[in-house]
């Protein structure tokens, strides 16, 4: 309880200390696309119950979505891959070359076969993070101790039970790892992706406002998307809490 | 109980290959107690891992009460050097692991486990994760959880070897009671002297590496009220020396 209050305090200090540094900033560069916080503020409590809120779902929506789809695929394949020393021995070029190519230059190509709708935004976000979930997750699986996985095997363990038992409670810190990466590169993704061609979410709406030189406004969105972020760290971190107890101690 | 004819182990990584044990042939017998000595490296490890069943040997065939040992056998219990507990496990799920995996319901695992942890004095620790424990207090779990299990062979890996000179005397004796208590045939790997002769009745002297078996000693007044302090004891002693540093060149 007591360190629960001391982390809200923390936040609370850092908060209010990036609030002085922004106004400082402002207050230097006097130009109206960065307003002050407080009228910033003021614009985001107002908008946020008329319109704000629903971009704001769709886009943690989307977000959501791609998260659990991109962590579904690639955790399995990672903690195998990483297992299996003679498959990854194939597997691994083919991860290492297509990892540095720049998925979001497909971004046409996608939304040219899969409609600009959710599905699109939602595959070429997947499609990144994937990368990134399966290279951890499986270092994380090569570099379990040998001692823990014999250990469990001389007490009779089937493959199946060294995965639930040794396997994946071993690699679940750095998947809680590779997910908070990932959350930070799908919401910039989404940003991107909903900046066109698009009529909901926070990349749309700051867009949005941007073109209509409402800098108030467009500042409320950045407050939006920057709270997404935030809160969703936040789950995640109450996660990794609930599901890796032995890392508290 | 365990025979182990003409067994050979070569390690092959790639290319590289490591003769670990040449021509190991062995016998052991139902409730004897045997210490197996050598250098370091030269494969005492290994040799367990045969014994339990995890390694296989490249030449020659170990029986286990004259049946061929393929995997793990649920009369045989493994403690590693490492201790071989699971981080991720308090004590008491670290302990409970071997019960579970063998499908023992709950209640008949609290009932078994209750004993063993109060036997061992590891009753406060039951909620611990291993990383907020002592050394001892880890070499203890890990005895809990293999004797948990009941078994009829008892494999130890130096199990010691990275206690105190007092923590390490006193769980020697709790090694030699339980030993006694639950009836079980032991074979104890370790590079101490002192350990070797105060705990095995049989003696196995390992040549460095290939390891090959040099010599068996008989040490028939192993176990007696006092053998520390006794004048043949140190007499055993430097007779376990003397022929290893004939052997370990
Ligand atoms: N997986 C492996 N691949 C290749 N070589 C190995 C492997 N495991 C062990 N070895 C080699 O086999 C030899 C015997 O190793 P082992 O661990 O059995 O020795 P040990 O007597 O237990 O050593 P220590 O006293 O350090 O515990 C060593 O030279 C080691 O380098
Ligand atoms: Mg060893």
């Amino acid at each position: 309880m007591n360190s629960n209050m001391n982390k809200t305090i923390t936040y609370f200090a850092a908060a209010l200390f990036l609030f002085v540094l922004w106004d400082i900033l402002a207050l230097l560069l006097r130009n109206p696309a960065l307003p002050r916080p407080v009228p910033a503020l003021i614009a985001f409590f107002e908008i946020f119950p008329q319109s704000l809120w629903r971009h704001f779902l769709i886009s943690t929506y989307r977000v959501l979505v791609s998260l659990f789809i991109g962590l579904a695929i690639a955790v399995p394949l990672g903690l195998y891959l990483g297992r299996e020393p003679k498959l990854d021995k194939w597997v691994s070029p083919q991860l290492y070359l297509t990892y540095p190519i720049p998925k979001i230059a497909l971004l046409p190509v996608i939304f040219a076969i899969f409609n600009i709708g959710d599905l699109s935004k939602i595959i070429l976000i997947v499609l990144i993070i994937f990368f990134q979930i399966i290279v951890t997750t499986r270092d994380a699986a090569q570099n379990i101790p040998a001692n823990s996985v014999l250990s469990v095997l001389s007490l009779g363990a089937t493959p199946g039970e060294i995965y639930r038992h040794v396997i994946i409670p071993a690699c679940l810190p750095e998947i809680f790892t590779a997910a908070r990466i990932s959350l930070g590169t799908a919401i910039s993704i989404l940003f991107f992706t909903e900046s066109f061609a698009t009529f909901d979410g926070l990349g749309y709406f700051i867009f949005e406002a941007w073109s209509r030189v409402n800098y108030p406004e467009m500042f409320a969105g950045i407050i939006a998307i920057s709270l997404q972020g935030f809160i969703l760290f936040l789950i995640l971190d109450f996660l990794q809490r609930r599901f890796c107890p032995w890392l508290y101690t | 109980m365990l025979t182990l004819n003409s067994v050979s182990l070569v390690y092959t990584n790639g290319k590289a290959s490591v003769n670990a044990l040449v021509d190991i042939n062995f016998q052991i017998e139902q409730g004897k107690s045997y210490a197996i000595i050598g250098p370091s490296g030269c494969g005492k490890t290994s040799l367990i891992f045969l014994m339990m069943g995890l390694l296989h040997p490249t030449k020659g065939e170990i029986l286990f009460n004259g049946k061929p040992l393929l995997k793990p056998h649920r009369d045989t219990a493994l403690i590693l050097q490492e201790y071989g507990l699971l981080p991720w496990k308090t004590v008491w799920e670290n302990a409970a692991l071997g019960l579970k995996l063998r499908q023992v319901d709950e209640k008949e695992i609290k009932c078994i486990l209750e004993r063993v942890f109060e036997e061992l004095e590891l009753t406060e620790c039951i909620d611990r994760y291993p990383s907020q424990l002592s050394g001892g207090q880890k070499q203890r779990v890990a005895l809990a959880r293999a004797l948990s299990l009941k078994p009829k062979l008892l494999l130890m890996d130096e199990p010691l070897s990275a206690l105190d000179a007092l923590t390490r005397e006193n769980l020697q004796e709790v090694i030699l009671k339980l030993i006694k208590r639950y009836q079980m045939t032991s074979v104890l790997v370790t590079h101490s002297i002192e350990e070797a002769v105060y705990i095995g009745q049989k003696i196995v002297i390992l040549s460095g590496r290939p390891g090959r078996i040099c010599a068996q000693i008989d040490n028939p007044e192993q176990g007696t009220d006092g053998y520390r302090k006794k004048t043949s004891y140190h007499e055993k002693c430097s007779e376990v020396r003397s022929l290893l540093e004939v052997y370990s060149q």
